[in-house]
């Protein structure tokens, strides 16, 4: 009763136009539907693990299993060069941020499809539908990093207090993605060529990121600043510093971060100009 | 004094047809849609191009607050277009509007439910998807695992209920959320009887909180009792806005304006209609003469024509008498009869008339619809049209005349009666 009477003093007044040109980004309104997108995102996590015997412990398995082929691979038999780190630490302390990105690219570049019966039926920001996505990727991570925790711990390495700076990489990772995801998940949305590509642009991106090699590889100048373009560069880089003290992230950190600035807020605009029609091509 | 809720000026709704040909789905048909379009640039107004419909075309109204207004239109009139954009799941090509209030939409119950997920994380999500705050759901919660029946089965995955469970708990959710606006679809069309009463009782409770609500359904009863007003879609265009039983009324006779004759146009049919091709349906009076009005108290007859192009055994032809409320009148096949029902067991391809008498005094006055079907018990329905005509039935002559009051009930019969003085 008293909960009606509060909404009866504050009735939302909705307009009703045609979708116009660029619409601005209502950050009010998404807040509004903090809710649905936790439930959003506590979905997706809930389903992926359902009916799976080892459940949540695919999240340890696939970084685990990954870092092994990558030792056994570049660090063995290749002997790539690891800044002075053992190998495996070498490797899954990149493979962490990288496959919170990917998956979190991933899933969100097929999320509005995957949920178009959501978005042809009821009304709500579709913003919610790819970040949930994207925050689904992060509980995997949590899960994963308690095992790069008991890798360092083997290899007894004990972090710094750059250690701090974590958060702030990780986030600058899940930018990363919804800035990629937002575009591809619009796009996905009238032309499914999309989802076909980002398998394929997963792996070269992986490729194109100091995830087996030392970013030492790639020649200083006119090069590395080219290869900073590549956000991933960045939080690779500072992820590996924050925790295992490696060379600190450089100018090169700059233009990763100018990078998904441009990629986030371009994605945005897009996304928004695109989502009133959503519902009518999905 | 006026106080809408809902305000809706001029909105129309375009889609894009032919997506086949039309839509670039994928980056090739993009590239090849650009050179055509280039070419179009100089021959066409994109606007009125034959590639476009309008679902929706020019719809203004207002709704008070606390109206429950009934939408009725034939399938594809753009009652969920219509729907749709009120619920701003798509926006309109053209017009303006306003609503005043949170719009809870039950546009096809159980969406975002998962089958994977439990009765009880379902709530929770579909609760969410629906615009509920978690306080509310929780507050609510017991009350919605009561209305929904499910019970014990709540912790249990929904791909493991029965569709009636499944649907049980999903209007169940969608019931107890408390927008200003409720839009309802034909939700009503699912569940068992017994709870079909109980989502109307629902949806009356509602409407006496003084919320207003939106209900689309082709079930007219169910129209006739929630709502006091109704407006008729046809075609994308609002053709009447009136009490409900008037515009139901409207609505039922709708395109049946033909005058005691229907004749049906090959591509009003299936492309495999063969074996059974309609040509006609008549309403004769007692001369012959086809007719809108007939008599009730002289009788009349109904014949229809039709071609049969293979044998076909087993044959029956017959129609549905309905009032224009939808209420079954009677039903009657021409093999009814034992000795018809022998002599045509098989029916050899030709031309055919199966006419029936409808004897003196039977019905009462009013207008009524005729429905045909032509099958083969259990075995194949080779034709039904439910609407296929109506036509008039006046009761000049009939029993009772002497009093000038219209009778109650759709038959009109001349019975027998006696009166006796008891003596004690």
């Amino acid at each position: 009763m008293e909960n009606s009477r509060r909404q009866n003093n504050q009735i939302p007044v909705v307009y009703l136009r045609p979708a116009a040109g660029w619409l601005s980004i209502d950050l009010k309104e998404l807040w509004r539907y903090r809710e649905l997108i936790f439930f959003l995102t506590w979905r997706d996590i809930k389903v992926r693990y359902k009916q799976a015997v080892l459940g949540i412990a695919w999240a340890i398995l696939q970084p685990l299993l990954t870092m092994l082929i990558f030792t056994l691979i570049f660090g063995i038999l290749l002997k790539t060069p690891s800044q002075g780190l053992p190998y495996p630490l070498f490797a899954l302390s990149a493979l962490l941020p990288w496959q919170l990105f990917a998956s979190a690219l991933q899933r969100s570049s097929i999320s509005l499809v995957g949920n178009a019966n959501l978005i042809t039926k009821i009304y709500f920001p579709r913003l919610a539908i790819p970040l949930a996505s994207v925050f689904a990727a992060l509980v995997d991570f949590g899960v994963s990093f308690i095992v790069l925790l008991g890798v360092m711990a083997f290899y007894q390495f004990w972090p710094g207090w750059n250690f701090l700076w974590l958060p702030l990489i990780v986030l600058l990772a899940l930018l990363t993605a919804l800035a990629v995801g937002l575009w591809l998940s619009a796009l996905n949305v009238q032309y499914r060529d999309v989802q076909h590509m980002v398998p394929f642009i997963i792996q070269v991106w992986m490729y194109a990121s100091p995830i087996v090699y030392p970013i030492e590889t790639i020649p200083e100048g006119t090069w590395r600043l080219l290869y900073g373009l590549n956000p991933m560069v960045g939080v690779i880089q500072g992820f590996r510093w924050a925790l295992l003290g490696t060379t600190p992230p450089d100018f090169t950190m700059l233009i990763s971060v100018g990078v998904v600035l441009i990629l986030l807020i371009s994605g945005l605009f897009y996304f928004r100009r695109m989502e009133k029609t959503f519902a009518d091509i999905v | 004094m006026s106080n809408p809720v809902i305000r809706v000026e001029n909105i129309s709704k375009r889609y894009r047809i032919g997506t086949a040909q039309h839509r670039p789905d994928t980056l090739r048909d993009l590239i090849t849609a650009g050179v055509q379009q280039v070419g179009r640039l100089f021959t066409r107004d994109e606007y009125e191009s034959p590639s476009h419909i309008w679902a929706l075309k020019d719809i203004s109204f207002e709704v008070e607050r606390g109206q429950v207004l009934g939408i009725v239109g034939r399938n594809g009139a753009g009652k969920s277009t219509l729907l749709k954009i009120l619920s701003r799941v798509t926006d309109p090509t053209q017009g303006y509007g306003e609503i005043h209030g949170r719009v809870g939409s039950l546009l096809e119950v159980g969406t975002g439910f998962h089958p994977e997920l439990s009765g009880r994380e379902n709530i929770y999500l579909n609760g969410a998807i629906l615009g509920m705050r978690r306080e509310e759901i929780d507050r609510k919660f017991d009350e919605i695992v009561e209305f929904s029946e499910v019970g014990k089965f709540i912790d249990t995955p929904v791909k493991r209920f029965s569709s009636g469970m499944y649907l049980r708990l999903a209007f169940a959710v969608a019931a107890h959320l408390e927008p200003e606006i409720l839009v309802v679809d034909e939700v009503l069309a699912v569940g068992d009887a017994e709870f079909q009463r109980k989502c109307l009782g629902k949806m009356n409770d509602v409407a006496q909180e003084g919320r207003t609500v939106l209900f689309v359904s082709h079930n007219m009863s169910a129209i006739l009792r929630l709502t006091q007003e109704t407006i008729v879609l046809d075609q994308g265009m609002l053709v009447k806005r009136a009490p409900t039983p008037e515009a139901v009324d409207h609505y039922l006779n709708m395109g049946l304006t033909k005058q005691g004759e229907r004749y049906w146009m090959s591509e009003e049919l299936k492309d495999n209609q063969a074996p059974f091709i309609p040509v006609a349906l008549r309403v004769l009076n007692p001369k012959g003469q086809v007719v809108d009005t007939v008599n009730a108290a002289e009788g009349f007859s109904i014949e229809l024509v039709y071609h049969i192009t293979t044998d076909i055994s087993g044959l029956r032809v017959g129609i549905y008498m309905m009032t224009t409320r939808g209420e079954y009148v009677f039903t009657s096949f021409d093999m009814d009869d034992p000795q018809l029902f022998e002599m045509y067991s098989v029916r050899p391809p030709g031309r055919y008339i199966s006419r029936c008498c409808i004897p003196p005094n039977l019905m009462n006055e009013g207008r009524y619809v005729l429905g045909v079907n032509a099958s083969v018990y259990r075995i194949q329905r080779y034709f039904q049209d439910d609407r296929a005509l109506t036509f008039t039935v006046d009761a000049t002559g009939a029993p009772g005349m002497q009093w000038p009051e219209p009778r109650l009930g759709p038959v009109r019969p001349k019975l027998e009666w006696s009166i006796g003085k008891v003596e004690r």
